[in-house]
């Protein structure tokens, strides 16, 4: 079996004697436990930052045309002139909300942060197989989003074309466009060398008698994810670089003949089509999607395992469901796209496999709820947010299937009823797992508890705040709303529910008031949590909670050996009610 | 305009909108039903399965039968949403073209950040365009020299159309992707530069509405509203002759 096949190990094994200089230890460092810290802490600040982007935005919707107070005066007239948002500034921070958030924010920590400090660790592997490749991996990262960053500071600002930056209007943009481009060129790159180091660390690094079907449900998920990655995301390459060159080499691969801007017959070649690019982007953001939510749905199932004291609810069905789900996700991508004029054969296909999609989100979520029945639920902080996560994902499935299908989605399309949809899958859905993630292993990784009074204040407050800002968008869109409205008084449909929008913006601002509690539980604990009494704190099963704590470089002071499933709660005439994998006999 | 919207579905004045909305309604009915019933079974078992003094998990898991059936029962009713309800609504809107001899003929030319509308005039046939003539007088280039360009109208921003008639729209765009939405009338199209997209429609109604951007297309997008009119067919053929170019 696998457990000959050993990561590079120079470094292995010599625990605390030969002391690394502290650039290599903790910047440059190979050790996937660092990386995958470095992963976290890195896109918490790009999802602070992301999420500080849309507050800003939303006092313009909520209150359209008037200045800024406090802060307005500090940006430049580029940007707002005496307090006043500009139409420039608007469409920048639309963009690039959606950029950071998924690319910089959600897949970085799901897969980067949780995946590679968690996954060796729970499949008994001393590292990840490729350890530099993981460090470059996040470097090309950190370098993705200096220039995403840096893209406000140009000439005309950052990208302005929506995240999906549907050509021809991104191949005329400013200068921040071509950043963009090349921004995203690092980023996808990073994802395609963590997700091969995923893979060959799966199916390499096992430990003794871990089986596959004896994997944690997080580790499939982060398997299944991996592949969407390293399959999705090339296509996504090849079009940055055909919109690079249509905007750097004057190609058209995205510019038909004929095309006329501002009344001047544009030079180029033509010949090209834009919806060339929505497919090849598509292509990729649909698995996208399932990248941000599978890695959620493993965090999210380890937690209720452990917090129900009792085994998952059907792990192979889950197994199964998340394998087709992966599968599926690739054939349903032109859904964003019915209204580009596809043929009807076309659209009955993708509709088709839209609706067939659903099924394995549905057995995912009724398995997990499922869980629950037979129970005995200890409420923690980890374990609310992990339950709220199912209701919340609850509704954006369910609010999926007026846009998936072709005569409901004609009126919804482009309405703000789409952005409650998917924001209700990542953000109290995705970012509501994360969360959960992160008061889950807080333990592990720093030897200390996070604090639970915090953390709940921290839940209720999202929980309800989050609620508020999403629930009012499907009412808009019902209305007809439409998205990326710099001015949303200028339509006679969208002003009777204007007042939405004021109540959904100072939700907004509210919401990122209760993430002050977090801020000040996550760098507070790390210092000054209450330390934790043994290396299992949570009294769970999987081989991460036998580990030392913080585990050490190499992770296991013995190669661990496992003789049992993930989940072994409450084995009946066991002494305690869990049983870790790698215990010989039941306790 | 305030007694056409408000907080539901703005008011439907097109002959194929009911069909839409029916299904709009029928699934939010179908989400809150799902919801609601799953909801209630998740707040029991987090009540019922509190950890507390003298209660155990149970190793066991319960085998539930219900869930296969519900499963299936959605697959069911999606199979009926597909086959009864969407497909058939998408089809006719989208391949059941009215006659072109039959219909209002108008083509709508998109543009950063207007909506130029296209009348054939008298003729009924639409005088031929060329990129090269456009300019700020011109906007969708057409050449008045050409046989049947002479009686062609051209607005900017102003679509009128006849009430109880079948209109048929040829879409494009001079530059970049805009989409012509008309909520009342729920028609939603991308408007694609390098293609004419046939898009139809009958209303039911007369009234003044709006024509929407609904793909962002530049800094003006937020702007790029137009007048959709629905007048009887007398007030339609009287607003045509006061269109008509001077000779």
């Amino acid at each position: 079996m696998s457990h000959h096949t050993h990561a590079p190990s120079a470094d292995h094994g010599h625990h605390g004697e030969h002391a690394l200089p502290f650039w290599r230890k903790y910047i440059f460092s190979v050790d996937h436990k660092v990386i995958g810290v470095q992963y976290t802490v890195t896109s918490l600040l790009f999802l602070f930052f992301g999420f500080c982007l849309i507050m800003l935005l939303r006092w313009q919707l909520a209150y359209p045309g008037q200045p800024l107070p406090l802060i307005g005066q500090f940006f430049p007239e580029t940007q707002m002139i005496s307090g006043i948002m500009l139409p420039e500034f608007y469409y920048q921070l639309g963009a690039m909300h959606g950029t950071i958030m998924i690319f910089l924010g959600i897949v970085p920590l799901a897969v980067g942060g949780f995946g590679n400090y968690v996954l060796p660790l729970q499949i008994g592997a001393p590292d990840m197989a490729f350890p530099k490749l993981n460090m470059m991996s996040y470097w090309l990262f950190f370098i993705g989003g200096v220039i995403m960053l840096a893209s406000f500071f140009v000439p005309g600002g950052a990208a302005q074309s929506g995240w999906t930056s549907y050509p021809p209007l991104s191949n005329i943009a400013p200068p921040g466009q071509t950043w963009w481009l090349v921004g995203m060129a690092f980023l996808i790159n990073s994802s395609l060398l963590g997700s091969v180091n995923f893979i060959v660390t799966i199916v390499q690094l096992r430990a003794d008698g871990l089986s596959f079907f004896r994997l944690p449900f997080f580790v499939w998920a982060q398997f299944v994810t991996s592949f969407l990655l390293l399959l999705a995301f090339p296509p996504l390459m090849a079009a940055s670089v055909l919109q690079l060159m249509d905007r750097v080499a004057h190609t058209s691969f995205f510019m038909p003949t004929g095309l006329v801007v501002n009344d001047q017959l544009a030079q180029v070649s033509g010949g090209g089509h834009p919806v060339l690019w929505q497919h090849l982007f598509w292509f990729l953001a649909h698995p996208e999607v399932y990248v941000l939510i599978l890695p959620a749905m493993g965090i999210v199932s380890e937690i209720i395992a452990c917090n129900t004291r009792k085994p998952l609810y059907g792990y192979k069905a889950l197994v199964y469901a998340s394998i087709f789900l992966g599968f599926m996700s690739f054939i349903v991508w032109a859904h964003h796209m019915f209204l580009t004029d596809m043929g009807i054969t076309m659209s009955a296909f993708f509709q088709v496999t839209t609706m067939i999609i659903s099924i394995p989100s549905v057995i995912i979520l009724t398995t997990l709820v499922l869980s629950l029945w037979g129970g005995s639920i200890r409420f923690t902080t980890p374990m609310l947010f992990a339950l709220a996560f199912l209701p919340m994902f609850g509704i954006g499935g369910l609010t999926g299937l007026p846009l998936g299908l072709t005569a409901s989605d004609v009126h919804l399309h482009d309405t703000y009823y789409v952005i409650g949809h998917f924001h209700y899958v990542v953000a109290p859905g995705t970012i509501f797992a994360l969360f959960a993630g992160v008061y889950h292993w807080f333990p592990k990784v720093t030897g200390r508890r996070m604090n639970e009074t915090l953390g709940k204040i921290h839940f209720f407050f999202s929980f309800i705040f989050m609620n508020c800002v999403f629930m009012p968008m499907f009412i808009q869109g019902l209305a007809g709303v439409l998205r990326r409205m710099y001015d949303p008084m200028q339509y006679a449909h969208a002003q009777p529910v204007q007042p939405l929008n004021e109540f959904i913006s100072v939700s907004a601002w509210l919401l990122g008031l209760a993430q002050i509690p977090f801020i000040i539980n996550f760098f507070g604990s790390i210092w000054r949590g209450k330390k934790v009494e043994n290396d299992n704190p949570w009294q769970a099963t999987t081989l991460e909670w036998t580990a030392p704590t913080p585990p050490p470089h190499g992770n296991f002071a013995h190669p661990p050996v496992v003789y049992r499933g993930p989940y072994e709660y409450s084995v009946p005439n066991a002494r305690q009610d869990y049983t870790p994998q790698t215990a010989k006999e039941v306790l | 305009m305030d007694k056409y919207y408000g907080w539901g579905l703005p008011i439907d004045i097109s002959t194929h909108g009911h069909a839409i909305d029916r299904l709009i309604n029928l699934l939010h009915v179908f989400m809150i039903v799902m919801f609601v019933g799953w909801f209630a079974f998740f707040i029991i078992a987090l009540v019922r399965f509190r950890q507390r003094p003298g209660h155990k998990a149970s190793y066991e898991t319960k085998h539930f039968k219900a869930p296969t059936y519900l499963e299936i029962g959605v697959a069911v009713f999606e199979i009926v949403l597909l086959a009864g309800f969407s497909m058939p609504v998408w089809t006719a809107l989208k391949t059941a073209l009215p006659d072109k001899s039959k219909a209002v003929q108008v083509r709508v030319i998109a543009q950063q950040f207007a909506w130029n509308i296209h009348y054939p005039g008298p003729d009924g046939v639409f005088g031929k365009t060329d990129p090269k003539l456009i300019d700020a007088s011109n906007p969708i280039g057409l050449d008045r020299a050409s046989a049947s360009a002479a009686d062609d109208i051209v607005t900017v921003n102003q679509l009128n159309v006849p009430v109880s008639a079948p209109v048929l729209v040829q879409l494009s765009s001079k530059d970049v992707i805009h989409s012509f939405s008309l909520q009342v009338m729920r028609i939603k199209q991308d408007a694609i530069p390098g293609q004419s997209i046939p898009v139809w429609f009958e209303a039911k109604k007369t009234g003044q509405f709006e024509i929407a951007c609904a793909q962002l297309c530049g800094l003006g997008h937020y702007r790029m509203r137009g007048f959709f009119n629905v007048q009887e067919q007398e007030d339609f053929q009287k607003w045509l002759a006061e269109q008509a170019p001077k000779a």
